[in-house]
């Protein structure tokens, strides 16, 4: 999806202010910057224009239903993951599609034009990156093209920050999908806090292009092998882990299994978890007319499987039950997605966990399926 | 509706604080719209005319807590072609239902000095207890966007569009960190009725559940919370006695927790 063919990466070192000159070639380029910042006791992607808006020092603690933000870190993405994903931005929650007016000669639809904003993401998170990969599938396989996703997408710059650390909530290990990103990113970083420097991998030619021009040297190889180390022990730390053999087959066959109604009693329906999956695609349209009636407008909203909107259709609700929509959101994820699009629905970022109130785990409860299986 | 003559809209009040009718004066820069569309023809906060009915649309704001209101509802639902309730007085009993819980007549010998002249009913219901009701927009007070959608909706013959899910779903939309995940903070949120934005979220603190019960609710689950984050089971009952308490979902809550049950969370 990125510009241009991905090179066999190169390496270089970065040093702060190097990074701050980054940051501003990305802004001359007319990129809007977005990367991690302190926000509300949570560390959010925002708009960020040098690295004095990164989160540097801070740290999160995530567990079950538990997220606190810490001030005792070194470094400037020493944090495990944002509240919310690159989704946000690039399937943000309302997007306008279009709009009808109405004059004496009936009525003209008028399409929103996809935006041209070209956002430059600092320090996506590897398997934050897999889920636009994965999104892309969603969003962009003929012939069902998204227009808007598709212009943001491609206008879009990925820079990597290379996971050194893993959460409590973290299991990419088990997903392939992390802690490191071998491709699919125009830039990558992997940081050493007590030196105040990155290792940089180089993605692409533009990537390639935009580092030239600041001039970074060379990293040499015993970086590149302390920053493979540095990863690995991430991979150690994973503090979740789901057995993904077989598993999709043997979800497939859990549909009539109690377990469903025993989650359905803790189970809010709050729809948290969807929306902060950085997979999850579901939208609802609203429609909007002004009160002459002679303007009306589309909007297309983020939705959830666990709404009773989403599954009305003529005649009522499909998914009535907190249960049947607790099945719906699991098979979905870890079994579905698989028939749906070759592949998992999960890269095991941990925020389902994290951010359901209650603090019900996918990975628990993908597992007791499975035993009941 | 007619095409020949403007639709008449009244507005109702009953025990209520005015604060849902104010939303409609509050929408500024559509009222004049509203008025050019709608013939306003019984509305006391903005004008002193009232034209006789029968009635396109009546807004009914305030609970039934009299036996004259109790009377007055009967005769304003057969003059209007469609009632709406707007706030949670109107549709729940409001704030003012916390004496359902009571003895009433220990409230009024407490309050008035001649408690022989109050004449007023055991407990505050809600208008669909006595009447039909078409529509019931959630809040309180309502959010005056929502109420101009509700509005739209009965002169364009369509459905209003206001959701039934959580506030949690707005929550998200617009970004704002979980004050329960990242602060232990209660809120309400997982279990009300969508409609204000997440407004108070928004401002750090927790949901006050003032739109009353979201469609699929699941109190037991929050109580749970409530209890596992130290909050006491006298705080548990009155997290769901608050706008909505005599809401069907948030009576059963605060009556279970007040009676002791409730279920652990694994
Ligand atoms: S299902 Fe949960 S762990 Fe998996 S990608 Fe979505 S939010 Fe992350
Ligand atoms: S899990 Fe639910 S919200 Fe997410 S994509 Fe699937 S159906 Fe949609
Ligand atoms: S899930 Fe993996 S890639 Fe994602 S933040 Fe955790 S360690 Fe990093
Ligand atoms: S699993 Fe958790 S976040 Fe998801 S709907 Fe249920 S309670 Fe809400
Ligand atoms: S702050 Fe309250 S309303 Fe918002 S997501 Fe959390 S629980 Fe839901």
């Amino acid at each position: 999806m990125s510009a241009g063919t991905t090179t066999a990466p190169t390496y270089r070192t970065l040093t702060v202010p190097q990074l701050d000159q980054l940051l501003s070639a990305l802004c001359k380029e007319g990129y809007l910057t977005i990367g991690p910042t302190v926000g509300d006791a949570a560390i959010v992607y925002d708009e960020i224009r040098s690295t004095k808006d990164l989160p540097r020092g801070y740290t999160d603690e995530q567990e079950a239903g538990s997220y606190r933000l810490r001030e005792n870190a070194q470094g400037y993405f020493a944090y495990i993951t944002p509240v919310q994903s690159a989704k946000q931005y690039l399937h943000p929650p309302r997007q306008h599609l279009w709009e009808a007016v109405k004059d004496s000669e009936g009525f003209h639809i008028l399409p929103d034009p996809p935006a041209n904003t070209r956002y430059a993401f600092v320090g996506l998170r590897p398997c934050e990156l897999r889920a636009i990969e994965i999104q892309d599938r969603v969003f962009l396989t003929e012939p069902f093209v998204a227009q808007h996703y598709k212009a943001l997408r491609q206008a879009a710059f990925l820079i990597v920050a290379q996971c050194t650390r893993a959460g409590a909530t973290c299991f990419c290990q088990s997903m392939g999908t992390g802690p490191a990103a071998r491709g699919g990113f125009d830039l990558a970083l992997t940081e050493f806090p007590e030196e105040a420097t990155f290792l940089l991998e180089i993605g692409t030619p533009r990537g390639q292009a935009i580092v030239d021009a600041i001039g970074c040297a060379e990293a040499p190889e015993e970086m590149v092998e302390q920053a493979r180390a540095r990863q690995s022990q991430a991979a150690l730390q994973m503090g979740r882990r789901l057995d993904t053999e077989e598993l999709p087959k043997q979800l497939g066959s859990s549909y009539s299994s109690g377990r469903w109604e025993q989650i359905a009693r803790r189970c809010l329906s709050c729809g948290n978890c969807t929306m902060v999956c950085p997979t999850c695609f579901c939208t609802n349209v609203e429609d909007t007319a002004s009160l002459t009636g002679d303007h009306a407008g589309r909007w297309q909203r983020w939705d959830s499987c666990f709404t009773s909107e989403l599954s009305y259709i003529h005649g009522g609700v499909v998914r009535k039950s907190t249960a049947s929509r607790y099945r719906q959101w699991l098979l979905h994820k870890l079994c579905t997605w698989h028939e749906q699009f070759g592949e998992s629905g999960c890269v095991g970022c941990g925020r389902c966990i994290t951010w359901c109130p209650v603090g019900i785990d996918i990975t628990e409860e993908a597992q007791a399926l499975r035993q009941a299986h | 509706m007619s095409k020949t003559r403007k639709p008449k809209l009244a507005v109702w009040k009953f025990a209520s604080c005015d604060g849902c009718q104010l939303s409609l004066l509050d929408c500024e820069d559509e009222l004049l719209t509203v008025a050019s569309i709608l013939e306003i023809a019984n509305f006391a906060e903005a004008t002193r005319t009232v034209l006789k009915g029968p009635y396109d649309l009546s807004l009914v704001e305030g609970s039934i807590t009299t036996p004259h209101d109790a009377e007055r509802i009967h005769q304003i639902r057969r003059m209007s072609k469609h009632l709406v309730t707007i706030g949670a007085c109107a549709n729940a009993g409001g704030i003012q239902a916390l004496r359902n819980f009571r003895d009433v007549n220990e409230f009024i010998s407490a309050v008035y000095a001649s408690p022989e002249f109050i004449s007023t009913l055991a407990k505050s219901t809600p208008i669909s207890d006595h009447v039909h009701v078409d529509f019931e927009l959630r809040g309180c007070p309502i959010d005056k966007k929502q109420l101009l959608e509700v509005v739209q909706a009965f002169l364009q013959g369509r459905k209003p569009r206001t959701p039934a899910h959580s506030v949690c779903v707005e929550c998200k939309l617009r970004g704002t960190v979980c004050v329960m995940v990242s602060k232990g903070m209660p809120c309400l949120g997982p279990v009300t009725y969508a409609g204000c934005g997440a407004l108070c979220p928004s401002y750090h603190r927790g949901c006050f559940g003032c739109f009353g019960p979201k469609e699929t609710v699941n109190t037991a689950s929050l109580a749970a919370w409530l209890a596992s984050h130290g909050v006491s089971r006298i705080d548990r009952v009155d997290a769901f006695r608050g706008f909505s308490a005599w809401s069907d979902a948030f009576r059963k809550e605060s009556e279970a927790q007040e009676r002791g049950e409730g279920v652990e969370h694994a």
